[in-house]
């Protein structure tokens, strides 16, 4: 087999599970969890071999949609080193929650569907990683919002899970609207939708700051929907309705990195548009990246608290993406945060199904002693996301913030403080859930869960320390030499103590209840509340006024009003329709009478 | 004589059958297959390298007028062949069992789909019109017999309506006859065309409006749309499917057959105009469908707001943006088809298709389920389906008359359109959240079953069409490309 044929089965082999897995297995949980795995793997062996082999292999375009000399949008796929890196991360994190799966969903009756939406995910990640132009990435883009809508779903009889999805689809296509929108800008100015093609020809944008700008915030707006930056941020704690292995794949690891993958992918782009661009890709990054670890501080379900925490250093990431000098520093940091979220979300996943669905972090505690193991590799990704000294969070996080103090002296700051607030609500966690007694009946009957739960774990937690090390990192990343100022280290470690210390003085001796209440946090600023608003009384009320007018006006008066004219009409001419011979000839008289006069007199 | 006429005659002949014979199901389904191998042979043996009118045939009936019946199929005939057998096999598939006459139902359903195949293929201006007429009659009935709520109402207004725009548009046709060179003078479509294109015949902006009036009302161009989400709602579910599907795409077609060669200043000239209308069915009809509280009203008011996309494939008047029109024809034909079907399921099963009333139906019809997801994800555009590369063509079109450095009339239109992108995603979703997902409504009891075997090939057929084409446009554009070649640079 050649190998430039490989991308393809990288890329098709999910697909093919899950058409497999939907039309010939739709009964059969543990075949469907087979299939998939498999393709998994196979996909995970290929790209190990693509990245080890280490050279770019150019690969055959499929031409998909065509106007002959106008128009064209092939499927062309890019294997450059970020691609290949991304698609290691992919596929093996996806493995690993593939297998983690077959364990969480044991027992429950929608298993094939779980794994051919898991599948059809996978390959439409894989879609965005491999994307040569901005059409196709818009494409899979679409595609990954169509399986995490089924995905969050799963458990569809539930109420909120079926908004949340629901949710979850509206607010990416409200940001897929301005990315549709930027890329017709693009297309227009440069004649092209592939990503080389508007690298090339970026001079002819460059002549019209105003409208590059436009474009490229445009763009922007696909970023703000897939990874939740404010202010659409708010579907990802919903999405946490999701069965938590999907929470720990699409919601926390691969999916919503996307957005920060796309900007990586444009960092040309980006570098040549307006100042301005980048100055709100950095306050966005930042504000987001404060407010969601403000929002994590209070939040009472232990998934949530992750969600949070993943749309803050997403902010991150974003942050990076305006401040560093190459798309490099955002993707490294979305490299480790992939592991060490995964394992947080895989730990939190076993300790709920320990728990039989419990997610309240107030009815855990004392875990530490039932669950030694989980504990553990919790302790590993806390202390990952953190940024400790020695594992992997910490290098990848410094470098971000090094960077913003090299930028701009406010973003420094805000990026500090929510390192601050991370190091705040992950030890709160650690101690509500593991510290303490067990204040549920569920909590005091826990147990360690099984091998194919926590073979995972254990296999996140070697990356999720060792990822960020140098000597691993530069196999991966061609990171630009950096002078890290000592304020910076200084500031992030006294950060990570104070919110460690704070955590331990208010939850160390595992209390009962939270002792700290701050409803504008707890209430997640009111922005969903807003949201709420918006949809219920604007959009509602637009569309009760539209239907109004259009039953009433359009329907009723216009339509209506012309047919009874046309019968007034018609019933008027009938009452001359005597019938009676007289009455004609008198008509007739008149008509010649009126008709001499008009000549007489005219 | 042209393959083409044996295409009208098997429905015609069918429809006769149906009305004296005793199975009229079996022979309609077999009729309507037979058209559809029959198309698809005719798709394969339509040689794409010469392009052009193929399977010309034809005789010349008044000499005088130029009226002749002649037949033809150029790429787009052909692709809106594959769309009307397509659809009609699946109207036909899905009709459920009727108690009143019905051997008269299944011969209306062929006698639209006779009407539709012969206006799209006849190339004589008088038979494309009247083949039109002619399928106006059996939706009438349809409605009028077989409707719900209150179907007599309806049938005459619709009726009327419909008749009303057909005359409008008469006297539009009336209108491009008469602007022929007296020397030239013919009914003959094809050298229409080509007057057209020459710039020869150029009968102005009066016929250009009557045009657009007369073929906007039937296709359900704001504000002249208001009869069909009634229509579609009171209807059978087949005679929405064919109606929605076919019948409507007509307009569409003759909007692509005769204003685009004969008009195109004229569509430049009104093309704020048109921008505003069509706005007008993607965003205020988009609102109107979000308020709709049934799932077959929202389907209508949807299929209005879809037509939306299509003028804006024509207002964009490039190659681009008129191969998105057309596939949009095809993708939307296809997919409203196949929702009309599953709400006509869902309907007799649960007796009511008010939102409210359901709810958690997925649980115990997961395959009814499963269907309605892809069709409602193929109505809102997902990449995939069909739907997803007419959306993008058209867009794409339409940007392509904006400016580089500015954003003129056409590029704030398409930024609006793209906002119906979203506002479809709301309704259809929410649509599909309130009747599939969450607890159960009073009306959604169990041991109903789940979707029926008829129902649920015949919607898998559509679909598969839809995503077939959707992995591959080129199977379509290949047909459709060469027509508007007269637009090339």
């Amino acid at each position: 087999m050649e190998p430039h044929f490989h991308p393809w089965i990288i890329l098709f082999a999910p697909l093919v599970a899950s058409a497999v897995i939907l039309f010939l297995l739709p009964r059969r949980g543990v075949a469907a969890g087979i299939v998939a795995i498999g393709a998994a793997a196979l996909a995970c062996g290929l790209s190990w071999r693509l990245f080890l082999a280490g050279v770019t292999p150019v690969v055959a375009p499929l031409p998909w949609l065509d106007v002959p000399g106008l128009f064209s949008v092939p499927i062309t796929l890019i294997l450059d080193r970020l691609a290949r890196v991304m698609l290691v991360l992919v596929t093996t994190i996806s493995t690993v929650v593939f297998v983690y799966s077959g364990g969480y969903m044991r027992g429950d009756e929608g298993v094939p569907r779980y794994y051919a939406a898991l599948s059809l995910f996978l390959f439409s990640m894989l879609g965005i990683v491999m994307a040569g132009n901005f059409v196709m990435m818009y494409i899979f883009w679409e595609l990954v919002g169509v399986s995490s809508y089924i995905l969050i779903g799963h458990y569809f009889r539930k109420d909120a899970a079926a908004d949340a999805g629901k949710q979850a689809f509206l607010v990416n296509r409200v940001g897929d609207f301005g990315f549709m929108l930027g890329i017709l800008m693009f297309w227009l100015a440069t004649g092209s939708v592939a990503f080389s093609g508007i690298e090339q020809n970026i001079s002819a944008v460059t002549l019209h700051p105003g409208y590059l700008t436009a474009a490229a915030l445009l763009v922007f707006c696909g970023t703000l929907g897939k990874s939740a930056q404010m202010p659409l941020h708010v579907w990802l704690p919903n999405s946490m309705e999701g069965p938590t292995p999907v929470s720990s794949l699409l919601h926390a690891a691969t999916m919503v990195a996307a957005g920060v993958y796309m900007l990586a992918r444009i960092f040309p782009v980006l570098l040549a548009a307006p100042e301005a661009v980048r100055d709100v890709i950095m306050w966005i990054g930042a504000a987001t990246c404060f407010a969601a670890g403000l929002m994590a501080t209070q939040q009472d379900d232990i998934k949530r608290i992750l969600a949070y925490s993943t749309i803050s250093q997403l902010g991150y990431m974003v942050v990076a993406i305006a401040v560093a000098p190459a798309g490099d520093v955002a993707v490294f940091h979305l490299f480790t945060h992939a592991f060490f979220k995964c394992l947080l979300f895989l730990c939190a996943g076993s300790v709920i199904i320990a728990l039989h669905h419990e997610q309240d972090i107030w009815k855990m505690g004392g875990l530490i002693t039932r669950m030694p193991l989980t504990a553990l590799c919790l302790v590993a990704g806390t202390l990952a996301l953190v940024g400790m000294p020695g594992f992997s969070g910490y290098y990848s996080k410094d470098l971000i913030v090094a960077y913003a103090h090299g930028d701009n002296t406010a973003v420094f700051w805000i990026t500090v403080g929510a390192a601050l607030l991370t190091s705040f609500y992950m030890f709160r966690l650690f101690f509500v859930v593991f510290l303490g007694s067990p204040r549920s009946e569920a909590a005091g009957h826990a147990r360690q869960s099984p091998a194919i739960m926590t073979l995972p774990l254990l296999l996140l937690a070697v990356p999720s320390i060792a990822a960020g090390y140098p000597f691993v990192a530069r196999h991966f990343f061609d990171i630009p030499h950096h002078e890290t100022p000592h304020i910076v280290h200084y500031a992030l470690l006294g950060a990570l103590v104070c919110g460690f210390l704070l955590a331990s003085a208010l939850y160390l001796r595992g209390p009962g209840r939270d002792p700290l209440r701050i409803p504008l946090f707890a209430n997640r600023l009111y922005i969903d509340d807003f949201y709420a608003w918006l949809v219920t009384r604007v959009q509602g009320g637009l569309a009760i006024v539209s239907s109004w007018f259009d039953r009433w006006i359009i329907d009723g008066l216009v339509v209506t009003g012309a047919a009874r004219t046309v019968w007034l009409a018609g019933y008027v001419l009938r009452l001359l329709q005597l019938g009676n011979l007289q009455a004609y000839a008198f008509f007739f008289g008149a008509g010649v009478l009126a008709v001499l006069c008009f000549l007489v007199f005219r | 004589m042209s393959p083409l006429l044996s295409l009208i005659l098997i429905p015609l002949v069918t429809a006769a059958f149906c009305m004296a014979g005793s199975a009229p199901r079996r022979i309609s389904l077999f009729g309507a297959g037979a058209n559809l191998l029959l198309t698809l042979y005719l798709l394969a043996s339509y040689n794409l390298e010469i392009g052009g009118y193929q399977f010309v045939g034809g005789r010349l009936l008044a000499p005088f007028y130029g009226l002749a019946f002649s037949l033809g199929a150029d790429g787009l005939s052909m692709v809106m062949l594959l769309l009307t057998t397509l659809v009609t096999l699946a109207a036909v598939w899905v009709t459920p069992p009727i108690n009143r006459y019905a051997g008269m139902f299944y011969a209306c359903l062929l006698l639209i789909s006779a009407g539709a195949i012969g206006a799209f293929v006849s190339t004589d201006l008088f038979f494309f019109y009247a083949f039109h007429e002619l399928a106006l009659v059996p939706t009438f009935l349809l409605i009028g017999i077989w409707g719900s709520g209150e179907r007599q109402r309806i049938a005459w207004k619709v009726t009327i309506y419909l008749a009303t725009g057909s005359f409008v548009l008469l006297l539009g046709l009336i209108g491009i006859w008469l602007a022929v060179p007296a020397g030239l003078r013919t009914l003959d479509m094809r050298i229409l065309q080509q007057l057209g294109v020459a710039g020869i015949l150029s009968p102005g902006p009066a016929v250009y409006l009557l045009l657009l009036a007369g073929f906007g009302s039937l296709i359900a161009l704001f504000p002249l749309h208001s009869w069909a989400p009634e229509a579609y709602a009171s209807a059978p579910a087949p005679a929405a499917m064919l109606h929605a599907g076919v019948l409507k795409k007509f307009g569409l077609y003759g909007l692509l057959r005769l204003a685009v060669p004969i008009f195109p200043e004229e569509i430049q000239q009104f093309a704020g105009l048109l921008l505003i209308l069509l706005l007008g069915n993607i965003i205020y009809v988009g609102f109107v469908t979000i308020a709709q509280k049934r799932l077959d009203l929202m389907l209508g008011y949807s299929s209005v707001m879809h037509m939306g996309y299509a003028f804006l494939g024509l207002v964009a008047l490039n190659q681009i943006g008129l191969a998105g029109m057309s596939l949009m024809i095809v993708a939307h034909g296809l997919t409203i088809a196949a929702l009309f079907a599953l709400c006509g399921e869902i309907g007799s099963r649960w007796g009511t298709l008010e939102f409210a009333k359901l709810g958690g139906l997925a649980a115990g019809a997961p395959k009814l389920g499963l269907l309605f997801g892809f069709a409602a994800m193929a109505s809102i555009g997902l990449p995939g389906f069909l739907s997803f590369p007419s959306e993008v063509l058209i867009f794409f079109g339409a940007f392509a008359q904006g400016v580089t450095g500015g954003f003129n009339i056409y590029q704030t239109s398409v930024a609006f359109a793209l906002w119906g992108v979203v506002i479809s995603a709301i309704y259809m979703l929410r649509a599909y959240r309130r009747i599939f997902w969450g607890g159960r409504g009073v009306a959604a009891v169990d041991g109903v079953g789940d979707v029926s075997c008829a129902v649920r090939w015949a919607v898998i057929l559509l679909l598969a069409a839809l995503l077939v084409t959707g992995f591959r446009p080129a199977l379509l554009l290949d047909y459709i490309n060469p027509v508007f070649d007269y637009f090339a640079p």
